[in-house]
């Protein structure tokens, strides 16, 4: 019976050392952890240009323009908002309210240029019927769910 | 109560009697399941037909965690209490959940290139689960390092509970980072946010999968113990 105990306690404490260690390193490492920086976050933390990282947000209602293969479009989190531009083939999902990840670099001017385009998927779904009817009777529109 | 079942003869023959019931259900959660996720559900508004990919992904997704927190608990029992089933219980759970987390990668990507653009991309959802799989793969191997399974077994419990400690960072990463990875869709604490027609298939393909893998662990359980009785047997025929 002392045994086991001993044991269990031995386990316990380890688990419990263990969990604390993890929950320190993923907050010590906090900043390589995500994915990509919001307008917002980009606000606060000024990146010097020719630094490559991963912008994300919507994209802007009304702000997608295409000049050739180049199209230009705005960034936001609906609190700050960036322009950006990007020269390719765009995913299916890319459309205005649509979630997007861009990977590339910022100019000087602020304006954000792209290397790639990712589009960031919300969690719902539904059928196209479904969609239609809701849309219609103004319950939901695009991108309002991907906050 | 505990140790009643963790005699192998009485788990053996329980499981005998529980197989071929368990095995049946499997068959026909799996055909209903099948047809719900093919045929008798919509296209999604945004993905279209490249939703259905959810029906295999998620399940998987939910067993392979399932599964690994299923091994840390056998283990945890086998390291305080010394319970010969529970070692058992992990060795054979090990290469199922190795098998799911593979499902999940692979369909996990052929999902994301039509909906996100990308194979693969190194965000904390995806990662934390390589990692998953890796720890499956260590665990196997460890297993089978030894030359006494004993302290192959005690190796592999230490892994299996230090391991754990990705099982929570998996579930949150997508809430606690930003992701490429949409976080949960069913286990949140509103409602879901997929409409019945799309939830129904996805329900009855995470039981199939439940069933399968209760019945595959039945299986590989008792063949463990009948190759241990019949070691033993060779054993003691040869002195």
């Amino acid at each position: 019976m002392k045994r086991k105990h001993r044991r269990l306690m031995v386990v316990l404490t380890s688990l419990g050392l263990l969990g604390a260690a993890a929950v320190l390193v993923l907050t010590a490492v906090e900043d390589s952890l995500v994915f990509f920086y919001t307008p917002s976050d980009l606000a606060e933390r000024p990146t010097p240009p020719e630094n490559l990282f991963r912008l994300g947000g919507l994209v802007e209602e009304g702000s997608v323009r295409k000049d050739g293969a180049t199209t230009y479009f705005n960034v936001t989190d609906l609190q700050k908002t960036i322009p950006a531009s990007y020269t390719g083939v765009l995913p299916d999902l890319f459309r205005p309210g649509q979630g997007v990840v861009a990977e590339g670099t910022l100019n000087p001017d602020g304006s954000f240029t792209a290397t790639e385009v990712l589009a960031k998927h919300d969690e719902t779904y539904m059928p196209k019927e479904v969609a239609d009817a809701l849309r219609e009777s103004g319950q939901w529109r695009d991108g309002s769910v991907t906050q | 109560m505990f140790h009643r079942f963790a005699n192998p003869a009485r788990f053996s023959r329980i499981a005998a009697r529980v197989l071929p019931w368990s095995g049946a259900a499997t068959i026909a959660l799996f055909i209903i399941g099948i047809y719900y996720a093919l045929f008798a559900s919509p296209p999604d508004f945004q993905q279209g037909e490249t939703v259905r990919i959810m029906y295999v992904h998620v399940p998987s997704a939910w067993i392979s965690m399932a599964c690994y927190s299923f091994i840390a608990v056998m283990s945890a029992v086998a390291l305080i209490w010394k319970h010969p089933l529970a070692d058992i219980a992990a060795r054979s759970a090990a290469p199922l959940g190795a098998g799911f987390t593979l499902i999940v990668l692979i369909t996990g990507s052929l999902w994301g290139k039509p909906t996100w653009g990308t194979w693969w991309v190194w965000d904390a959802r995806l990662t934390s689960v390589l990692v998953l799989f890796f720890l499956y793969l260590g665990h196997i191997a460890l297993t089978n390092a030894f030359d006494n399974p004993q302290r192959g077994a005690r190796a592999a419990a230490v892994l299996a509970l230090v391991g754990f400690v990705n099982i929570p960072i998996i579930k949150f990463s997508v809430d606690w980072w930003n992701t490429l990875h949409q976080p949960a869709s069913v286990t949140r604490l509103d409602a879901p946010a997929i409409d019945p027609a799309i939830l129904t298939p996805l329900l009855l393909m995470a039981l199939a999968f439940t069933f399968y893998f209760v019945t595959m662990l039945l299986v590989r359980m008792r063949a463990d113990l009948n190759a241990m009785r019949a070691r033993a047997l060779r054993l003691s025929a040869a002195e």
